[in-house]
């Protein structure tokens, strides 16, 4: 960083500041057009797009959940047949969980963590515009199919023999499969751009002691959809190979065990309640301080509560499991961490109500739902106390009881805190202020209709009504609970309906000034669209306090007349700043990608091949297959490693910052080596599933019969040895192109790409050339889904060296920009990983039982 | 030599591996403690006996929990650093050292009570059943 050359602009002349403004305003500016407007990338637009969405999907699943309660209003009711029943509950609880709660956060972390975190957009914004139409197309995809009497009906956590067998589970369960892993990978993409986001796109001065707490929350729950959804998106693979191949991963008659899919399942599921309830009470701790008028209490307790529970949440899942029939000290160990994480938990609730004691509470609709909220997540989080423990679940397992304390959970930690946000955040985002009135004319029936509705369940639960039944008898005692249940259910819509007025009343109602609660934070720096200003801050500021707009003098206005970092759109460029994952001091300035159709195309092939693979139409699968791998190519090559004209540019305030960085300095390697944590993650799933099965036999491997015996060392060392030289070979690509040796360079990728090439090829000999049959036995089945996923990532790895020598051939790669083979390289050491694990574990493990 | 051990433990860097060295520490011994017995009662059945599961359980807890005290020291010796009392909300790197060690020293605390937590099971249950 050296010190810039003398032309500063003036910011005291309006005439520069208005030059200025003219550049960023043409620079951020939307696209128009009928179809080309859906093109746009930017965070305002997409996550407007992914609100609105998911909002729509949640409306959708909840007149599901009418229907259903209108079903079970009065005993013997033959409103919906049982087939009907069993798909509306289904569908109600996957909506919610898979196109509602996770995707609404998503989408409202992509429309305010930048503007929290001073931020013109996020680090890739193409990613955000690809996640979200591929959540648009798979949630299309698996809420229409209820329309079609094909939608999945074997409970939201689908399990087998029943969802596996095809006799019992129609076409529904392979859309559950294919849709839902289609929008887990958009999560994923989602979990990638936030933590790049929060880790490296911060102002300057933003040390991680200055983070909004927003910031910390959606750090760990990205983190955590990291190691959640990847074991489920194994457990989908094994789900789908049985279904579709007659793989036998769960098929207790040829050595699988449905057991594990429950095991991979709420790996997965009982860490996604807190994917789902942390970032929504994030919204409470950024309420909470702007209405008590002071600094929230306890700032390093909210950082405990956020990544104790983090962690916690991976020590839970088996009390969903708590009836299966496992050992009790098995139980326990689970009833324990159950318990533990009530503390975390706990802890920032306390949080919230000491700051409103010590602040001068101003009482508002948003406030009015975050208490709302706290109130029923409390009650929820005790009875979550009661079925932690095993000898009480075992009586409320699988009974209303268990309904009434999911939807405690649900509604107070997570819909009502969304609501909260909904009333503060709506005049940032619209520059409208919704009705205080209606706001609490929809508040209270909502509030005494989760009441009404979920209360009784508890005592129907426990007088033994069990779930999912689509009747029950007059006479049991449980009517009158179940006709309260019903009514205020529809109470609770009525709520519901009256925010939805709320909002298409909105652009009718007057505009209000900016900041109109006058917060602390730096997203109320945000002028409400009067034009098109899409830049997010007109500079990004230096930051000082945790509350800029409460506590850095004349902090607005400074940032307004461009007097902080990148004032201006010289080059007429969109640009971020990259700073430093711990004290955020400024690394470098990124240009980030602009309005493209590309996204939407891959998003439509990659939507291909799962929907495709759903109705068995394998050819057109696999085209579409190749479609996406063209039109994510093409996206690489166009859009990312753009050599900027210039080496460096004057930032602002006397500093002058580099426009290219590569390694763990550039947003783009932490992508990968983010990406690649979710990967292997889902790997070891995987290498849990073979130990899973060894566990459950007495044998495993089973005796060696035809088409049982396994691969043996040769094949898989000489596939291992091949995989590692290609991934040496990429490593020294790497060094001779960084010490300008290209050539050699060159020489080596393309050999790395002919070493791993054939590693691919050696990789399914392995299986292939002992006779392992795939349908006989469990064993056979899962060490070729091994293989498969070697052969499958090393392919992916041949295809990045190509790509990598094509770029160093076209002068795109050159010693100092060297983006793409660093990249690589994160990709091969996983790659690498991969297969020492795979190999000597099929090679070897066999000889030592 | 506490001294010492205290000035050690000052002079080392806080950063966000740091922070979540405690409740790793759980997740491994959490792992270890639930592989440990799943296994032997997968492969030995619902009689077979947990003397030896108990004993592995006791030792990689006291293990576990000496790691976080060990860390919870080091957040704690950093927390009494001179020259800045509370609330550590300015942008330098003494508040953002101390907010870093005050953050870890309460996950060291939540994560030696869920250690405890864990360990509790072994000492209540003989064998599979």
């Amino acid at each position: 960083m050296a010190s810039s050359p003398p032309a500063i602009p003036d910011q005291n002349d309006p005439a520069v500041r208005a030059a200025q403004e003219d550049r960023l305003r043409a620079v951020w500016a939307a696209p128009r057009g009928l179809f080309f407007k859906w093109t746009d990338t930017n965070n305002n637009a997409v996550g407007i797009w992914y609100t609105v969405t998911a909002f729509g999907m949640m409306l959708f699943a909840g007149v599901l959940a009418l229907i259903m309660r209108a079903q079970l209003a009065i005993p013997n009711n033959d409103l919906v047949s049982a087939s009907t029943y069993n798909q509306l509950f289904t569908l109600h609880g996957s909506m919610m969980m898979f196109l509602f709660a996770v995707p609404i956060f998503e989408a409202v972390s992509v429309l305010l963590l930048p503007q929290l975190l001073g931020a013109r957009d996020l680090p890739f914004p193409r990613l955000s515009a690809f996640g979200y139409w591929s959540f648009l197309i798979g949630g299309v995809f698996v809420a229409g199919s209820i329309f079609f009497g094909a939608a999945p009906d074997g409970g939201w956590f689908m399990y087998p023999p029943l969802s596996t067998e095809p006799a019992l589970a129609g076409i529904g369960a392979d859309i559950w499969m294919l849709g839902l892993t289609f929008i887990e990978v958009s999560s994923i993409a989602a979990a990638v751009e936030l933590i790049v986001g929060v880790l490296k796109c911060r102002p300057p001065g933003m040390r991680l002691n200055l983070m909004p707490l927003y910031a910390w929350y959606i750090l760990v729950v990205a983190v955590m959809i990291l190691f959640a959804f990847p074991p489920l998106i194994a457990g989908d693979l094994l789900f789908e190979l049985e279904r579709l191949l007659d793989w036998p991963f769960f098929d207790a008659s040829r050595g699988g065990d449905p057991i594990l899919w429950q095991h991979l399942f709420w790996i997965f599921g009982h860490p996604e309640v807190y994917i789902i309830f942390l970032p929504s009470i994030a919204i409470i701790a950024m309420v909470v301080p702007t209405f008590a008028r002071r600094h929230l209490l306890g700032y390093p307790w909210i950082v405990l509560a956020a990544v104790g529970t983090g962690f916690l949440s991976f020590g839970l899942w088996v009390h969903h499991m708590f009836a299966v029939g496992l050992p009790r000290i098995s139980i326990g160990f689970f009833s324990a961490a159950s318990e533990a994480v009530a503390i975390p938990t706990g802890v920032q609730i306390f949080v919230f109500i000491a700051t409103i004691w010590a602040g001068s509470m101003i009482w508002s609709t948003p406030m009015l739902y975050a208490a709302g909220a706290l109130v029923v997540f409390v009650i929820g989080g005790l009875t979550g106390v009661m079925v932690a423990n095993a000898p009480f679940d075992w009586q409320a397992h699988d009974t209303y009881f268990v309904v009434a304390h999911l939807h405690y959970v649900l509604i107070g930690g997570m819909l009502f805190p969304l609501f909260a946000g909904l009333y503060y955040y709506w005049p940032l985002v619209t520059g409208k202020k919704l009705s205080d009135r209606l706001g609490h004319i929809a508040f209270w029936p909502m509030f005494v209709g989760v009441h009404l509705a979920f209360f009784p369940m508890h005592i129907s639960g426990l007088m033994g009504m069990p779930r999912r039944v689509y009747t029950y008898p007059a006479g049991l005692g449980i009517s009158t609970l179940n006709l309260l249940s019903t009514i205020g259910a529809f109470l609770f819509a009525a709520g519901v309906a009256a925010i939805v007025i709320d909002l298409l009343l909105s652009p009718r109602r007057p505009r209000v000034p900016r900041n109109v609660w006058n917060a602390g934070t730096l997203e109320w720096l945000a002028v409400p669209k009067t034009q098109d200003e899409d830049w997010g801050v007109r500079s990004i500021p230096l930051i000082e306090s945790r509350y800029p707009l409460w506590d850095q003098p004349d902090f607005v206005r400074k940032v307004d007349e461009g007097r902080f970092y990148l004032p201006d759109a010289e080059e007429g460029k969109r640009e971020l700043m990259i700073t430093t994952v711990l004290d955020a001091k400024p690394l470098q300035i990124a240009r980030i990608g602009g309005p493209s159709v590309v996204p939407m195309l891959a998003a439509v092939t990659l939507g291909g091949v799962f929907i495709l693979t759903t109705f068995h139409l394998y050819w057109p699968a696999l085209a579409s297959g190749v479609a996406a791998l063209g039109v994510i190519l093409w996206w690489l090559a166009t859009g990312t490693g753009i050599h900027p004209e210039k080496a460096e540019k004057p930032a602002g305030l006397g500093l002058t910052l580099p426009l290219y960085s590569s390694g763990p300095n550039s947003s783009g390697w932490w992508a990968m080596f983010i990406t690649m944590i979710g990967d292997a993650t889902a790997f070891f799933s995987l290498i849990f599933s073979y130990f899973y099965y060894w566990t459950i036999h007495p044998q495993f491997p089973p005796n060696p019969g035809p088409g049982l015996a396994g691969p043996g060392p040769f094949w898989s060392m000489v596939a291992l040895a091949l995989i590692l030289a290609g991934w040496a070979l990429t490593i020294a690509a790497r060094e001779a192109n960084a010490r300008g040796r290209v050539a050699l360079a060159r020489l080596a990728l393309l050999i790395g790409a002919a070493a791993t090439s054939a590693g691919t090829v050696a990789s399914l000999l392995g299986p292939w050339s002992s006779g392992l049959d795939p349908k006989l036995h469990v064993y056979p089945a899962i060490v070729w889904l091994l293989a498969m996923w070697v052969a499958a990532h090393a392919a992916i790895g041949v295809i990045m060296q190509i790509f990598t020598l094509g770029c160093s051939l076209a002068g795109r790669m050159t010693p100092a920009y060297d983006g793409d083979v660093r990249n690589i390289a994160v990709y091969h050491h996983f790659l690498a990983l991969t297969a020492v694990v795979t190999f000597v574990v099929i090679g070897f493990f066999p000889g030592l039982t | 030599m506490i001294h010492n051990l205290i000035q050690r433990a000052q002079q080392r860097a806080a950063t966000l591996w740091a922070l979540i060295a405690p409740p790793t520490i759980w997740a491994l011994h959490f792992l270890f403690c639930y592989i440990y017995a799943a296994v032997r009662c997968a492969k030995g059945g619902p009689l077979q006996s947990l003397s030896d599961v108990r004993v592995g359980i006791a030792i990689a807890t006291v293990v576990a929990l000496l790691l976080v005290g060990i860390s919870g020291f080091v957040a704690w010796a950093q927390t009494q650093l001179e020259g800045d009392p509370p609330p550590h909300q300015e942008s330098t790197y003494e508040d953002q050292h101390r907010f870093l060690a005050t953050s870890k020293l309460l996950l060291a605390g939540l994560s030696f009570v869920a250690i405890v937590y864990t360990a509790i099971p072994a000492f209540m249950f003989a064998d599979c059943r």
